[in-house]
């Protein structure tokens, strides 16, 4: 039960951060990304702002055992960079870039997204569900 | 010149990270939001569902009640083109599954604790962001 009240304290405050910072608005990541148009640095505030409180939590994660509910912290992943990571954030960074969308703000804009939001959901979604086939697919082609 | 948007965007930043900072120290977990959602999706997260069910009715409702706040109506500004926008919706679903994470897992948790893999994703969804801006904008002119 306080693994779920966390989950929704921590969730509630994302979606808050992410209005607040206006990465739910489109236009503001597109005007990031569009370094040779009318480029908006906000971003970089808001990425920067989110990495200091984190990289305070990895610390404190060296000084304890367990979370609060008594799980382990993750373990630092794999170095071994592979080509599904390179791939996959391509991917990514191109949709990302097309509509100024990704999956955090996409959820959190759900009340006044309107019909585009609802259907960008969907099609994520749907992309998700074709990742793992598409997985194998890729893994097979880099094995021969 | 400091711009109000960007003390905005400071300041949303805090709280981003404030709440993945809660879900990892709460929960021992990293706060990603395509990992979250992705588990549900395809089903390889569901021993733990009721956490995610949790933080996206969260994600969706707390944002929901602070429009109010606005004396503006908030929008999220996204294009009228739907074939844009679900080939767009389809790139980030297909790409954050194949990476393993998005903005907020690599981006925000990742970077924070110096990963690898975390630093070398952000690299390349900017870039590839970067280069959509410029093909799709200024090549092509349909965003």
């Amino acid at each position: 039960m306080l693994r779920t009240i966390i989950a929704a304290v921590s969730g509630g405050l994302f979606g808050a951060g992410l209005l607040v910072s206006g990465m739910t608005d489109t236009t503001k990541v597109q005007g990031w990304l569009d370094v040779f148009g009318a480029w908006d640095p906000t971003l970089a505030f808001v990425l920067g702002g989110a990495i200091l409180p984190m990289a305070l939590a990895w610390n404190i994660t060296t000084r304890r055992a367990r979370s609060v509910v008594g799980t382990p912290f993750p373990a630092r992943p794999d170095p071994k960079l592979g080509h599904n990571l390179v791939i996959g954030s391509v991917l990514f960074g191109a949709g990302w870039g097309l509509v100024g969308l990704c999956p955090g703000p996409a959820i959190a804009s759900l009340s006044w997204g309107g019909t585009g939001g609802i259907v960008f959901i969907l099609a994520m979604v749907a992309g998700m569900l074709a990742a793992n086939p598409i997985r194998t697919r890729i893994d097979q082609v880099a094995a021969t | 010149m400091i711009e109000t948007d960007w003390i905005w965007g400071l300041v949303g930043g805090l709280m981003i990270g404030t709440s993945a900072a809660i879900f990892l120290l709460g929960n021992g977990r990293i706060m990603g939001a395509s990992g979250i959602i992705g588990g549900l999706v395809d089903r390889s997260g569901l021993s733990n569902w009721q956490e995610r069910a949790a933080f996206l009715a969260a994600l969706v409702v707390v944002p929901a009640l602070m429009l109010p706040l606005y004396n503006v109506e908030v929008k999220t500004n996204i294009t009228d083109n739907m074939g844009l926008v679900i080939a767009a919706g389809l790139l980030v679903g297909i790409g954050t599954r194949l990476a393993n994470g998005c903005t907020s897992g690599h981006g925000v948790c990742g970077i924070s604790r110096f990963s690898l893999r975390g630093m070398v994703a952000t690299v390349f969804y900017l870039l590839a962001g970067g280069i959509a801006m410029v093909l799709f904008r200024h090549v092509l002119g349909v965003i």
